[in-house]
């Protein structure tokens, strides 16, 4: 098809031309970055949590006063929970993968190092590995007798005598990495203080921070083996078959009330509850976004049938002249699809690089990635096809016009 | 002459159905969702005290030991225990609170109910005149109560509802952890948004319900929320026990009505760290920062990047939608070149031609910005519906109402700008000729 006559034609209605490439080119510009947007909000929610995530269950109970007897309560309870059938393993921690509120520490490779090398998410409790399935892929867990008093740990700290401490620490393989690309981390040692270095016993698999909002450093995660005694903050974790979750679940809840009546349950849910919350909003901002996206291209669909409806209802003579001197159906809705493809291949063009510019505003303001230049195409892919989809039936309307209207005035 | 324009302008629309709707309706879809991202944007940006917040100011100064933190030149955003009864004791400013998150568990008095842990705030005697906190019933304690770590109790309406009835329950005792406090005032409903005075606890929609002293608090041993940032050998503390020395974990507010007072206290500030530095606890060169209401929410980023990034998203679908109308009404005025050429023919002058055309756009746009504003009410009974912390504050105020049509209309007529020019050009001769 001769595209010169068509550019010569659009040529003498510049304006509506303009506006429907301005159009399709903001489009592309929304598009590109939203179908972007979408991608790494689904990469996030997929986030991995290391833990057995459907067999793991969180009760979170606080005693109306304190006790005197914070440690001894609390392993009463963990023996308690030990008893439910169904139930696999029970722990103590002071935070559950993707539960939001988070303990963190600096950790150094040297003790006299002057910035901290990152912060890592800090595991402190009993069996934490064990009750959460996180699998050892390195070296030991804990033993029983290495675990010492919250209390003692913090008074040793503060006096900066750190003797007495289990300087042993168990932290994940993506933290190891991190930390020594290429070496064996088993028997290196991190600083958490200037005078306490624990050093690693073993490496588990995987432990999601409780507050991962990055996803390189999600799995930057150690525990230490601290008894941390009964309080509001800490969470007694449970693992059982997926099947009983529910019943072990309501059974772990009415044994501790039954221990204490006076206490009060603050949370009892599941894991895969916890991560369905923890990702709320970007399940949210998936969905505002896929729904924008598709509102555009409606709009722009509409718009495309209102304005090419509009050509040809004036050059419907034009169109008659043509079609008397012999030009085909075909001809007519050809040369309507060819003109509406040029015009949204320049959108397109326009909006290509509108959507860099967008980007750009995003990497500076979001601390968004670049965009890939895949989804350059993915968004091309996609005007076209509306934009062709949209001028068919305007066309199909041109292409129907009969020989004879050449003959009519207007 | 308006009315005139006004009945030619409706006369027109009913002309040509379709494209009429296409019009108001992508008018209506781009105003209603830019309006429903410009309330919750408008609702969480806004001032949490209109009118005091002006005077109420953060003081930051830095204790840290010199070796670095990932954080970077800014003090910290709390202050340890030492400072925070320092400045609190030194009374610097009009008034001046320190305060903590926490969380407490209240047995109510009729046995057979379960005791339950309420959000509360530990805090000293100026908190309430400082915030202007409206009283139900009864005040606050003073800052004798503060210092004698006295058992008493504010407790929010709602606490009062539930307990009381909704009856005064000023002088009554509420038992808090096993512990008898007397209860001194009922707020009546308050929950400033954003949670200014603590960030750490819930930007939005967070509401304490019972406020006691506090060193009564810490006293008493009742658990603390919110963050701990330790340097050195501290650590954040577990239990009863209270964060260490070398720990940021308290906020403290100021309230100054004059810049020559916040230039003083800012001195004060100084000198309050080089005298630290003296005695050695500080190690750092005096680095202090005074920002106000607005300023801290801002340094804090209080607004989430989701709600900013969906105006913008909403903003730019808007200008495809307005793009979309001015193609669409110059269709429509091009089409009507024949009418308007007679009208120009039998002496209506450009001018008036394009006033009547510029009201029909208007028109497209009230009818879309009508339309519009339903989508939005209806974008915010979605958001109200999601499970986000400050969804429940998602409301349209009359501001916004009037912003939105306002919004809609503005946006048609200048969308209607282009077209009526154009067809303004049409030769009054020519067309009859051709007719």
């Amino acid at each position: 098809m001769e595209i010169r006559p068509i550019l010569s034609t659009l040529r003498r209605h510049k304006i509506t031309a303009w506006l429907l490439i301005m159009q399709i080119a903001l489009t592309c510009a929304i598009v590109c970055n939203a179908i972007f947007l979408i991608g790494l909000r689904l990469h996030h929610m997929h986030m991995q949590s290391g833990v057995a995530e459907h067999e793991v269950l969180q009760v979170q109970v606080a005693d109306v006063a304190n006790t005197d007897n914070r440690y001894v309560r609390a392993a009463e309870d963990l023996a308690i929970l030990r008893q439910i059938p169904g139930v696999q393993a029970v722990g103590q921690t002071n935070q559950v993968p993707f539960a939001g509120s988070s303990s963190n520490v600096n950790i150094r490779l040297d003790a006299n190092q002057h910035e901290p090398t990152l912060r890592a998410g800090s595991y402190f409790g009993d069996n934490i590995t064990q009750a959460l399935g996180s699998r050892l892929v390195e070296g030991r867990d804990f033993t029983a007798s290495e675990y010492i008093d919250a209390d003692t740990a913090i008074k040793a700290l503060s006096s900066g005598d750190t003797r007495s401490l289990p300087a042993i620490a168990i932290i994940t393989r993506p933290l190891a990495d991190r930390l020594w690309p290429g070496q064996d981390p088993l028997g290196k040692t991190i600083y958490l203080t200037q005078s306490f270095g624990a050093r690693v016993i073993g490496v588990v698999q995987g432990l999601a921070r409780a507050n991962p909002y990055k996803d390189e450093t999600a799995q930057y995660s150690m525990v230490l083996p601290l008894h941390m005694g009964v309080g509001k903050d800490q969470s007694y974790v449970i693992r059982t078959h997926p099947q009983q979750r529910a019943e072990v679940l309501k059974a772990a809840v009415a044994a501790l009330k039954r221990a204490d009546p006076e206490r009060v349950v603050i949370r009892q849910r599941t894991l895969d509850d916890i991560r369905r919350d923890f990702f709320q909003d970007d399940i949210a901002m998936a969905g505002i976004l896929v729904s924008v996206c598709v509102a555009l291209l409606v709009v722009n669909a509409l718009g495309i049938i209102g304005l090419v409806s509009f050509w040809v209802a004036q050059r419907r003579r034009s169109i008659g002249v043509r079609r008397a001197l012999g030009a085909t159906r075909a001809h007519i809705l050809h040369y309507f699809q060819t003109e509406n493809f040029l015009l949204a291949t320049m959108g397109i063009g326009l909006g290509m690089m509108l959507a860099y510019g967008i980007n750009i505003y995003l990497m500076l303001h979001y601390e968004l990635p670049r965009l890939p230049t895949m989804y350059l195409p993915v968004g091309a892919a996609l005007l076209w096809l509306i934009s062709q989809a949209s001028v068919l039936w305007p066309a199909l309307r041109a292409a129907d016009v009969p020989p004879i209207v050449a003959t009519r005035s207007a | 002459m308006f009315r005139y324009y006004l009945d030619l302008g409706l006369r027109s629309l009913t002309h040509n159905k379709v494209l009429t709707m296409l019009m108001v309706l992508a008018i209506a879809v781009g105003i209603g969702a830019s309006m429903t991202t410009l309330t919750v944007l408008h609702v969480l940006s806004g001032d949490p005290l209109p009118g005091r917040s002006g005077s109420l100011y953060y003081p930051q100064i830095d204790p840290r030991d010199p070796t670095g933190t990932l954080s970077g030149k800014e003090p910290p955003t709390q202050v340890t225990l030492i400072d925070g009864l320092n400045l609190l004791r030194a009374k610097r400013a009009n008034r001046q609170a320190l305060m903590r998150g926490g969380a407490v568990a209240v047995m109510p008095s009729s046995t057979g109910l379960d005791p339950f842990i309420v959000e509360a705030r530990y805090t000293t005697a100026d908190f309430f005149p400082m915030f202007d906190t409206p009283f139900l019933f009864g005040g606050g304690w003073n800052s004798v109560d503060d210092e004698a770590k006295a058992r008493v109790v504010v407790i929010a309406r709602k606490l009062n509802d539930r307990l009381f009835a909704g009856a005064n329950s000023v002088g009554r005792v509420l038992r808090i952890g096993k512990k008898d406090f007397r209860i001194v005032g009922v707020l009546n409903d308050w929950s400033p948004n954003p949670h200014f005075y603590d960030l750490n606890t819930g930007d939005y929609n967070y509401a304490e319900q019972a406020f006691v002293p506090l060193l009564t608090a810490f006293d008493s041993g009742f658990s603390i929320d919110g963050s701990n940032d330790c340097w050195g050998n501290g650590t954040g503390g577990v239990g009863t026990t209270l964060p260490s020395e070398t720990c940021v974990w308290l906020q403290f507010w100021i309230e100054l009505d004059s810049p020559q007072k916040v230039a003083d206290y800012r001195n004060f500030l100084v000198n309050y760290s080089e005298q630290q530095r003296a005695l050695g606890r500080f190690e750092r060169a005096p680095n202090v920062r005074l920002r106000n209401v607005m300023q801290w929410l801002d340094y804090n980023q209080v607004v989430p990047d989701d709600v900013r990034l969906q105006t913008g998203l909403a903003f730019g679908f808007l200008m495809v939608c307005l793009v979309n109308t001015v193609g669409l009404l110059l269709a429509k005025f091009l089409r009507r070149a024949g009418e308007l050429s007679v009208r120009r023919a039998l002496g209506a002058s450009r001018r008036t031609v394009f006033m009547q055309l510029i009201v029909e756009a208007g028109l497209v746009g009230l009818l879309g910005g009508l339309l519009g504003l339903g989508l939005a009410l209806f974008g915010l009974w979605l958001v109200r519906h999601r499970p986000s912390s400050y969804a429940a504050l998602a409301h349209l105020d009359v501001s916004m109402l009037a912003t939105t049509l306002a919004l809609a209309v503005g946006a048609s007529v200048i969308a209607g700008l282009l077209p009526a020019w154009r067809a303004c050009q049409v030769a009054p001769a020519l067309q009859l000729k051709s007719q």
